[in-house]
């Protein structure tokens, strides 16, 4: 199942121009563009590791891009995503936020149906790929 | 002009016309280039290369729209001279006339030098150098006392890295970053010589001429213009003895020192205004430099040609 997650996730995968124009776009703006990765894609997971520091200082998106190239080579069976900051005041969160690469298998969500008192039911979401621990969760087996 | 769409095609016998001066004019690089002609005083071979460069890149934007190809030129340069000729000015100005020209596409300059480029241990060099350069894409990288980063007497030197990194960023990311190295000539000729990867992969070899006197009093009269001061007719005639004595004596450093001299050169002005405090000062007395801030300089004193 397709995750979809932030800007652009119901699109196809963006193509590295696409994703370099995306970028530039963020850099106009004066936002700063970070990298953060995960292999755990519950919708509730909302803190991803970070690749590297967010890049406050860099202005074109070549500079952005080594950075997005090292992630990918690096982490090719997890899900990376790019995220532009907004630091202007009353803003100061982030303002665009989109997949770049995600696993070329992905298991999906189980719904859990909890039981409780009366005929109250709590429902949970359970990610197939989370059974396996981190690092181990797609494709391959070694550990990034 | 030409916008027939036969352009694109290779040229023929009797093909489109290509008007250079119609792109000359859209780009906007006259202005860039008149500003350099405007604030540099002097630097006639460094004016001469830039306008070089400027022609080189109109003719190949032609040619690419004439569907001639090429690769595109490599722009990484050196400049050479004397402290205080100008060269991060230049360096500034460069920036903005290759993003006129298209060449770079943000313009920005990011001046570094050794300690910004060079790590303290190992394996902190690599991550350091190319920082700087992800910083610096997109714009011009200005390195500044390059010689520095090549140390021969200590082998395991980190600065040979660093010259590594930057040959392959210089290699690799060609339209992405321009790089600018920097420094006194001589140095630079031993580091060029010392690093004969790095000397093929810079194309342009700019020097930076020391002033002459006449030069270093027009720039002084447009720092002195930019500042909104004006000099006094005996002032006039000080500055220019001030100009001639300063440059015999060690340490002189071109404009540097010119600006340094006409810093020290206000506080005397201003000095000398505060001690007459009891009466008001018109504005023109704010704005005028006297002859005798200038004649209070220790230049003055130097033993053997002394005007005063």
């Amino acid at each position: 199942m397709r995750i979809t997650q932030g800007t652009f996730s119901y699109l196809p995968d963006l193509t590295r121009e696409q994703i370099a124009a995306q970028i530039n776009y963020c850099l106009e703006q004066g936002w700063a563009v970070s990298i953060e990765y995960t292999d755990d894609p519950h919708p509730r997971n909302t803190y991803w590791e970070m690749f590297g520091m967010p890049m406050f200082d860099i202005q074109d998106a070549a500079g952005v891009m080594v950075e997005v190239d090292r992630a990918l080579s690096e982490f090719p069976e997890y899900y990376i995503k790019v995220n532009a900051f907004d630091s202007t005041h009353g803003w100061e969160t982030v303002r665009l936020s989109f997949i770049i690469n995600r696993p070329r298998e992905e298991p999906g969500f189980r719904l859990d149906r909890l039981e409780a008192e009366g005929r109250t039911i709590r429902y949970s979401t359970h990610t197939y790929a989370g059974q396996k621990p981190a690092g181990a969760r797609y494709g391959g087996g070694e550990t990034a | 002009m030409g916008e027939t769409g036969r352009q694109h095609q290779p040229p023929a016998g009797d093909e489109a016309r290509y008007d250079l001066a119609a792109l000359y004019e859209a780009s906007d690089i006259e202005a860039a280039l008149a500003s350099l002609n405007a604030e540099m005083i002097g630097l006639e071979p460094v004016k001469t290369r830039v306008r070089e460069i400027a022609a080189l890149l109109l003719v190949e934007k032609l040619r690419n729209d004439a569907g001639l190809q090429a690769d595109p030129p490599a722009l990484h340069m050196s400049f050479t001279g004397n402290p205080g000729t100008g060269k991060t000015t230049v360096a500034r100005l460069m920036a903005d006339i290759l993003k006129k020209l298209g060449y770079v596409r943000k313009g920005h300059l990011v001046a570094v030098t050794r300690d910004d480029l060079v790590g303290e241990f190992i394996g902190h060099t690599a991550p350091k150098t190319r920082e700087v350069i992800k910083k610096a894409m997109g714009g011009v990288l200005f390195i500044d006392e390059a010689y520095y980063l090549f140390r021969p007497e200590n082998e395991r030197d980190y600065g040979k890295e660093a010259i590594e990194i930057l040959l392959q960023a210089m290699e690799n990311n060609r339209d992405d970053l321009v790089v600018i190295f920097a420094g006194y000539e001589e140095q630079m000729e031993r580091f060029f010589s010392s690093n004969p990867g790095l000397r093929s992969r810079v194309a342009h070899h700019i020097e930076f001429p020391d002033y002459d006197d006449q030069e270093l009093y027009r720039i002084a009269e447009l720092m002195l213009g930019h500042m909104q001061y004006r000099l006094s007719g005996e002032a006039e005639e000080a500055l220019r003895d001030y100009i001639h004595l300063r440059r015999q004596q060690p340490g002189f450093a071109n404009a540097r020192s010119i600006r340094n001299a006409l810093d020290r050169c206000r506080m005397r002005q201003a000095k000398r205004l505060f001690e007459q405090r009891q009466r008001s000062l018109s504005a023109t007395e704010l704005a005028t430099i006297e002859a005798e801030d200038l004649l209070a300089s220790r230049v003055f004193d130097e033993p053997g040609e002394n005007r005063r």
